[in-house]
C-alpha cells in the first residue's frame, strides 16, 4: 500500500509538472543541421482541429519538404492569445529562432511588443493590421473562393435555404458571409441564407447543435465558418450536402462535402523564407488573392456537375485576371439600401471594416 | 409550432444526456465530501480512449466499459489524493483536468491506426443509433423522448435510482451522513474513508460514461477539446440541482436546452441577443447559491454536504 501510493503520486506530480512545462503537445524538432534557418510557428488550436490549424502546419511541412535541412522548423499548439503569446514568442526569438509566424489575430499586440527588442529576427504576422520595420502582416482574400462556392450552393440547393453556421460577428467573417451569399445569388436569386452565431471558433458541439437548428429551419445546405467539421458532418447524417472551409473537408466528412474553399499558406511561408535566405525581405502588409494562390477552391465531389464547375471556372477566371472582383458593385444591403453603385467597388479598407449583411442575408450582423 | 417543439425536445435529451451522466456522478461524489474538480479532463479522457476502443474493436458495450474505467481510475487519483493524502481538493482537481486535457490531446495524436498516422481525429467509428419504440415514438412533442439511443434511455432509469438510492436506501443514509458530519459517522461504525473512496470512484465511472456519450452519440467522433467545458458547466449544474439527483434533470434540461433554443431563434430570423440566453443557466445557479446562504433553514435541508471539500482524520476534534 506505502510504495503504491508513493508511485501514484510521483505519476501525478510527473503529469502536472508535464503539462504545467508543455502547456499542450511538443513541438517537433528535426535533426541540427550547421547553420540552418530557424523558423517558429504558433497556433492559436491544435493540429487535430483539421481547420484552420491543421492548414498552418500543413504550410509549415511544405517548408521542410522544400528547403530539406537548409531550414529547421518547430511549433506550439494552442496557445492563448494575449500576454502568454508574448512569453512563448520571446522564448523562441531568445532560442535563436530567425523567423516566428505567429497564426492567429490575438497575437498582434505581443509579437509587435517582442519585435521591438529583437531586431535581427522576422516576425509574421497572420491576419492582423501592424506592423513594424521586422515585423510584416499576411492575409488572404478568402472571399474570393467563398465566392465561388457561393455559385456551387446557390444552383445546388433545393430548398433555397442555406444555413451559414458563423463564429463571431467581425469583417472577416460578415465578409466571407457577404461574398458566399453574392455567389449563391448571382446563379439563384431566390436563394437566402441564414447565418447563426456560435461565438466560438472551436466547439464541436455547439456548432453541431447550429447547424442542426439551420436544417431544422429548413435549409438543405450547410456552409460554415468554424474550426471544426462538424456543421457539415450534421448535414451528412441527414442527407444533405454542405460546403466546407479551411481545409478539403471531403477527406474529413466525404463526398456531401460538395467543395471547400481552402488555405493554401505553403505557397505563402516558401516565399517568405526565400527572402529571408537571399537577404531580400523588407517589410510588408500581404493580402494574396486566388491568383497567388495562397487561397484557392479545393478539389469538387463527384456530386457537383460539370455545368456548375464551368460557371464557377469562367468566374475564377475573371478574378485571377484581375478583370473583376467580388465587391464590385451594385451591391445592395439586407435593407435594400445601396451601399456600392453600379460601376463601383468597395475598396480594401471598406473591406476589411465590413460590418454590415448584402441583401439575401437573414440574420443580424454585429450585436 | 409542435414540430419545433418536438425537434427542442429531441435535442435537448440528447445534448442533456452527457450532462446529466456527469451530474449525477458528481452529486454521488460531493454527498460523500469529496470535491473533484478534475471532470472536465476525465471526460476528455473518457471520449478519447471509448472512441479509441470502439474504432478498433467495433464494440459500443467496451467502448463504455473503458470510459467507466478510466473515469474512474482517474476519479482514484483524486480520491487518493484527497482522501489519503488529504490534500488540497481544488489543486488536485485542477491538476487532474490539465492532466485530462492534455492527456487526451495527446492521445488523439497517438491512438489512431497508423494508416492516419496515429490521429483519431476525422475517424469515423461505430455510434449509438437511435432506437424508436413502437407507438410512443410517434406521439407528438413527447415521441423524441421514445426516439433516443440507449444511453439516454439509461438516463431515465438513471435520475430516480439515483435518487431513490440515496434518500430511500441505509446506504444512501451513511453516504449523506459521512458528507455531513464524518466525525457522527465514524462514530456509527461507518468507514469514512471506504465511503469516499467507493462514491469518488463510482462518480468518476459516470462522469466517463459522460464523456463516451459526446464522442460515441451527440457528436461522434473524435475531436480535441470536444467538451467544450462542459465539465465546468457540471460543477454548476450540481450546484442548480442542490446535490439532489433528481433535480439534475432540470439543470441539464435549462443547460443543454438553451443553445438549441437560442440557435433556432437566430435560425428563424428573430434576434435576442444570444449573450443573454447564455448568461440564463449561469444566473439560474448564482441565484441559486445566494437563496442558499441568505436562507440558512433552506440551506440545512438542500444545501452543500456541509463536510465538502474537507479531508477527515480521526484525530481531529
Amino acid at each position: 500500500m506505502k510504495r503504491n501510493g508513493l508511485l501514484i503520486t510521483l505519476m501525478a506530480f510527473l503529469a502536472f509538472t508535464w503539462v504545467l512545462f508543455n502547456g499542450g503537445a511538443l513541438g517537433t524538432a528535426k535533426a541540427d543541421a550547421k547553420e540552418a534557418l530557424k523558423a517558429a510557428f504558433i497556433y492559436v488550436g491544435p493540429i487535430g482541429d483539421l481547420g484552420w490549424s491543421w492548414e498552418h502546419d500543413t504550410g509549415r511541412k511544405m517548408l521542410e519538404t522544400e528547403f530539406g535541412d537548409k531550414v529547421k522548423t518547430t511549433y506550439i499548439e494552442s496557445v492563448p492569445e494575449g500576454p502568454d503569446a508574448a512569453r512563448v514568442i520571446r522564448q523562441y526569438a531568445q532560442q535563436g529562432y530567425k523567423v516566428i509566424f505567429a497564426t492567429s489575430f490575438g497575437y498582434m499586440d505581443p509579437m509587435l511588443e517582442v519585435a521591438r527588442d529583437f531586431p535581427g529576427v522576422y516576425f509574421e504576422h497572420c491576419s492582423g493590421f501592424k506592423t513594424a520595420p521586422n515585423m510584416s502582416t499576411y492575409f488572404g482574400r478568402m472571399y474570393q473562393p467563398r465566392y465561388l462556392s457561393g455559385i456551387v450552393a446557390g444552383k445546388m440547393t433545393k430548398t433555397n435555404i442555406i444555413g451559414y453556421v458563423a463564429a463571431f460577428p467581425i469583417p472577416e467573417v460578415i465578409r466571407g458571409i457577404n461574398a458566399f451569399t453574392l455567389g449563391a445569388r448571382s446563379v439563384n436569386p431566390k436563394a437566402q441564407v441564414r447565418v447563426v452565431w456560435t461565438n466560438t471558433w472551436f466547439d464541436p458541439v455547439k456548432e453541431r447543435e447550429a447547424a442542426v437548428a439551420l436544417l431544422d429551419a429548413g435549409a438543405d445546405m450547410i456552409s460554415q465558418h468554424q474550426d471544426t467539421t462538424e456543421p457539415q458532418k450534421a448535414a451528412k447524417e441527414r442527407g444533405l450536402m454542405s460546403i466546407g472551409y479551411d481545409s478539403d473537408m471531403r477527406g474529413f466528412v466525404g463526398d456531401s462535402v460538395l467543395v471547400s474553399p481552402v488555405w493554401n499558406w505553403g505557397s505563402y511561408y516558401v516565399t517568405t523564407v526565400k527572402a529571408i535566405l537571399n537577404g531580400t525581405w523588407k517589410t510588408h502588409q500581404y493580402w494574396g488573392g486566388l491568383k497567388d494562390g495562397i487561397v484557392k477552391l479545393s478539389e469538387y465531389s463527384p456530386r457537383v456537375p460539370q455545368a456548375v464547375k464551368d460557371l464557377v471556372a469562367a468566374k475564377q477566371q475573371e478574378m485571377t485576371n484581375g478583370t473583376w472582383d467580388v465587391f464590385y458593385g451594385p451591391i445592395k444591403d439586407q435593407n435594400g439600401k445601396e451601399v456600392v453603385a453600379a460601376g463601383g467597388k468597395l475598396s480594401d479598407p471598406d473591406m476589411l471594416n465590413m460590418s454590415y449583411f448584402v441583401e439575401g442575408v437573414i440574420g443580424k450582423a454585429g450585436k | 409550432m409542435i414540430e419545433l417543439i418536438t425537434s427542442l425536445m429531441a435535442i435537448t435529451l440528447r445534448s442533456g444526456a452527457s450532462l446529466i451522466y456527469a451530474t449525477v456522478g458528481e452529486i454521488y461524489t460531493e454527498r460523500s465530501g469529496i470535491l473533484n474538480l478534475g471532470i472536465e479532463g476525465m471526460m476528455l479522457m473518457s471520449a478519447v480512449t471509448s472512441f479509441a476502443t470502439v474504432y478498433h474493436t467495433g464494440s459500443l458495450f467496451l467502448g463504455i466499459l473503458m470510459a467507466m474505467l478510466v473515469g474512474g481510475a482517474m476519479a482514484s487519483i483524486h480520491a487518493f489524493l484527497s482522501i489519503t493524502m488529504r490534500a488540497n481538493q481544488v489543486v488536485s482537481g485542477l491538476s487532474i483536468t490539465l492532466f485530462g486535457s492534455g492527456m487526451a490531446s495527446f492521445l488523439g495524436q497517438r491512438l489512431g491506426p497508423e494508416s492516419n498516422k496515429g490521429y483519431l481525429v476525422g475517424l469515423v467509428g461505430a455510434k449509438f443509433e437511435p432506437i424508436a419504440i413502437p407507438f410512443l415514438s410517434k406521439l407528438p412533442i413527447i415521441g423524441a423522448i421514445f426516439n433516443q439511443d440507449i444511453l439516454t434511455y439509461i438516463v431515465y432509469l438513471l435520475l430516480p435510482a439515483g435518487w431513490y438510492y440515496l434518500y430511500k436506501t441505509r446506504n444512501g443514509l451513511n453516504l449523506r451522513a459521512v458528507g455531513e458530519n464524518p466525525q457522527t459517522a465514524d462514530a456509527m461504525g461507518i468507514n469514512i474513508a471506504k465511503v469516499r473512496y467507493l462514491y469518488t470512484i463510482l462518480g468518476g465511472m459516470l462522469v466517463g460514461i459522460g464523456g463516451a456519450h459526446l464522442s460515441l452519440s451527440y457528436a461522434p467522433g473524435w475531436t480535441e477539446n470536444i467538451t467544450g467545458g462542459r465539465g465546468w458547466i457540471v460543477i454548476a449544474l450540481v450546484i442548480f440541482s442542490m446535490w439532489n439527483p433528481a433535480r439534475a434533470v432540470w439543470g441539464a434540461i435549462l443547460f443543454g436546452g438553451i443553445n438549441a433554443v437560442q440557435f433556432r431563434l437566430q435560425a428563424s430570423g428573430t434576434t435576442i441577443p444570444a449573450a443573454y440566453l447564455n448568461m440564463l443557466p449561469y444566473l439560474a445557479t448564482i441565484f441559486v447559491l445566494v437563496i442558499l446562504t441568505w436562507w440558512e433553514a433552506l440551506s440545512k435541508r438542500v444545501g452543500a454536504p456541509s463536510a465538502l471539500a474537507k479531508s477527515y482524520m480521526r484525530e481531529d476534534k
